[in-house]
């Protein structure tokens, strides 16, 4: 399915650069379902191919327990770990990644060296970014006859969108979209967010509608839950919305205005037997190219600029990282929520209680 | 008997012979059962210490910062004052000596008990280098205040103070809502961040009023299992195996099918207008009850099953027959024989409910989330395993000491599984 061209030219930059290495069996721990599907198709079928590694993928639901274990006991049979940003962050200040330099990875096509091909942020010590998904509202359009929702604001009017609303049952993205729901700036949410008067103030706002959220644990739940009617409006990823709109053909409407980024990271767990083979297959999964096929498979967003170029035109609309879709986009201050994550943890349960 | 086998010449190497063999075979017997006291062992005895270990480590600090800490114990926090300026150049040089991946650790350590260590300690540790090592102590106090001012304040310190010993009970507090004052007291966790010792009730309210429910819908059923011919008790017996066998995930994802607002059960109850709108069932409190009793019913059904069989039937007869009623016989002669079986199953329900975590997860709200939850999301989200570990210890307590009172009130051999 990926463009012969596209393997071509993946190809020839690889022959240059990838010479007589040793054949490794490593594993790669993913995400599985419609993203693994794209990794399998955009590279690590062409991957195992043209290196003769071979690449075993274990699906895993994230988190980092798992990795901390392997590291912990000396037990590594994860060699790449496909992470979220927050929990690379996390996962390099507890060594549980090898260091990892940017300057290994492809230039753009243009010879633009990857550092500034790269998204803001999406390159940390320890992990390269490869997809961006987009955090956003959807709506049930069969709900709402006249009027449809447009902006964070009307997810939290109930006057005007009457319905259940769903949220992630955690404070990640809630604290942001609450705090954009009563006039704050994308731009200026985590100045706002570490003070406690704006935790307050976005804890206020969540009061209005909080009897009538439906918490949501997993990433399957929201299109459930709207598809059932359970809710009438959804915090969701945008790839599930995508797929129950493309595949199921649900009358679900994306809102992407304060959408919220979070990057996929790939990672290579420290102490693993098959560095240079981890290596290799991170370098192979962030080729511009590479991110831009995953696209055909998943509606997440290339982290690389020059990717654009290749993404087909009629998914573009689609992509959290299109110019149109990030007009009020913020970035997930990985950052911050490390710092942040387990005190506001506690008083967002506290909350919830009350 | 003893004494005149005693005075056979005979007798007495046939004692030793008896005693030899008998040791023998105790021994073959310990090597039968080696196996399973290793699995014991290795699998559940050697985890709980573990995770003893874990819910009070706090080596990173004293290991990573070793002379800061040991003058920070000569400081008095209640002073006001800042710590001399020593300390200041004892803890820039443990920082520009000490390596990335063992200061981002003690960082995150500290930040489990102060939000905002971590980046404090990380930023710090970033912008000081090896020339600290000639400055005085006091251009390095206004380095460190220069780089940021929170340095300038005495909590960071006493932060560091409050976890500077190779153990704390630091996670113990935070599990039980207190906390370390900056002088080194425990005080009350504020309100707003006091979650704890709620979680904990409403584990235990929710896991009591599943038992009772269990033993209320229990008892019937099992006694009729028990009561009828065993050709038709068979199959009904299979109606109550087939969800015990059926996986937990199974059976609360059909929960949340007939429950949703558009589900089987609303639908049909608006059908037969007993609601005129569609009612709340489930991410509620109500959905965790009754989906965790149907989950637990079968385990109550079964150990009360298990006991009424051993139940002979004359006793009641003779009950009714000496001219008790059927309420009174079956209180006074009954119900007592089976009381066995209903603490069993009390138990053995209230002890597995304590622990629940998917079910809660799936079909409830907010305000229903149990300890377990807790301690998955610090396992696998926070990566806080003294925190997880500190609240596994005091549910396993608190489960120790009710199976103490348990035995107490029971008696020494009350829980039998069948």
């Amino acid at each position: 399915m990926v463009s012969v061209k596209g393997l071509l030219a993946v190809s020839a930059l690889f022959a240059a650069t990838a010479v007589a290495a040793e054949p490794a069996t490593l594993t790669l721990a993913s995400w599985g379902g419609a993203y693994g599907k794209s990794q399998q198709e955009a590279f690590i079928n062409e991957h195992m191919a043209r290196t003769g590694d071979k690449v075993l993928v274990e699906d895993y639901s994230g988190g980092l327990a798992q990795v901390r274990s392997q590291v912990k006991t000396g037990k590594v049979t994860w060699d790449v770990v496909d992470l979220e940003l927050q929990d690379a962050i996390r996962a390099c200040d507890e060594g549980l990644l090898e260091p990892f330099d940017p300057a290994w990875l492809a230039p753009a096509p243009d010879g633009t060296p990857a550092v500034q091909d790269y998204e803001k942020g999406a390159l940390t010590k320890c992990a390269v970014g490869s997809l961006s998904i987009g955090y956003i509202i959807a709506y049930n359009d069969s709900k709402f006859a006249g009027d449809k929702p447009s902006s964070v604001a009307d997810f939290f009017d109930l006057k005007k969108f009457p319905g259940k609303r769903g949220m992630k049952k955690s404070p990640r993205a809630t604290l942001e979209w609450a705090l954009m729901a009563d006039g704050v700036a994308p731009a200026d949410v985590y100045e706002v967010l570490s003070t406690p008067a704006g935790i307050d103030r976005a804890l206020r706002k969540l009061d209005q509608i909080k009897d009538s959220i439906v918490w949501w644990e997993a990433g399957a739940q929201p299109p459930q839950l709207l598809a059932s009617g359970e809710v009438a409006m959804s915090t969701a990823y945008n790839g599930r919305i995508y797929d129950a709109v493309t595949v199921d053909k649900q009358p679900f409407k994306l809102i992407w205005d304060g959408q919220i980024q979070f990057p996929e990271m790939f990672g290579i767990v420290a102490g693993t037997r098959n560095l240079e083979a981890a290596k290799r297959l991170v370098v192979a999964g962030t080729m511009p190219k590479v991110l831009a096929a995953q696209t055909k498979y998943v509606s997440y967003g290339p982290l690389r600029k020059s990717a654009l170029q290749f993404v087909d035109p009629e998914v573009r609309p689609y992509l959290p990282t299109t110019p149109e879709n990030t007009r009020s986009a913020v970035r997930l201050d990985a950052e911050w929520w490390a710092d942040h994550l387990d005190e506001l943890n506690q008083k967002f349960a506290v909350w919830l209680a009350k | 008997m003893d004494s005149s086998i005693a005075v056979n010449p005979l007798g007495i190497s046939l004692v030793k012979r008896l005693r030899k063999s008998e040791y023998r075979n105790r021994l073959k017997a310990l090597g039968l059962v080696a196996p399973l006291l290793a699995f014991i062992f290795v699998t559940f005895l050697f985890p709980i210490v573990q995770l003893l270990f874990t819910s009070v480590d706090n080596t990173v600090v004293p290991r990573t910062i070793p002379v800061t800490v040991g003058l920070l114990s000569q400081w008095d926090p209640h002073s006001q004052r800042l710590p001399d300026a020593e300390v200041y150049k004892a803890f820039a040089t443990e920082l520009a000596s000490g390596t990335n991946l063992e200061i981002s650790k003690m960082a995150a350590h500290l930040n489990y008990f102060e939000s905002g260590a971590r980046s404090l300690v990380v930023r710090t540790a970033r912008a000081v280098d090896k020339s600290v090592y000639q400055e005085s102590a006091e251009a390095v106090r206004d380095r460190l205040i220069d780089i940021d001012g929170k340095w300038g304040e005495p909590q960071p310190w006493a932060l560091i103070r409050n976890y500077s010993g190779e153990h704390t009970a630091g996670f113990y507090l935070t599990s039980l809502d207190l906390r370390y004052a900056a002088d080194g007291s425990i005080e009350a966790q504020t309100p707003e961040a006091s979650l704890y010792r709620n979680v904990f009730g409403r584990t235990f309210m929710i896991s009591a009023l599943v038992t009772a429910l269990c033993l209320l819908l229990g008892y019937p059923v099992a006694y009729l299992l028990a009561s009828i011919p065993a050709r038709i008790g068979n199959l009904l017996m299979i109606l109550v195996l087939l969800p015990f066998w059926t996986a937990i995930l199974v059976r609360t994802t059909a929960w949340v099918v007939l429950l949703q607002s558009e589900g089987v059960i609303n639908d049909a109850l608006l059908a037969l207008g007993i609601f005129d709108e569609p009612h709340q069932l489930i991410f509620n409190r109500f959905g965790v009850i009754v989906a965790m009793t149907h989950i637990l019913l079968p385990y109550a059904i079964l150990s009360l099953y298990s006991v009424m069989k051993g139940v002979s039937p004359v006793y009641v007869r003779a009950a009714r027959s000496l001219g008790a009623g059927p309420v009174k016989s079956f209180f006074a002669v009954y119900l007592p024989q089976t009381m066995p079986g209903v603490s069993a199953a009390g138990m053995l329900v209230f002890i597995l409910a304590l622990g629940y975590y998917i079910t809660p997860a799936m079909v409830g709200g907010g305000e229903d989330q149990m300890v377990s939850y807790f301690v998955a999301e610090h396992v696998n989200t926070t990566l806080n395993w003294g925190l997880a570990s500190a609240l596994g210890m005091l549910l396993l307590v608190s489960v120790v000491v009710l199976y103490g009172i348990y035995t107490r009130l029971v008696g020494g051999n009350g829980l039998k599984l069948g």
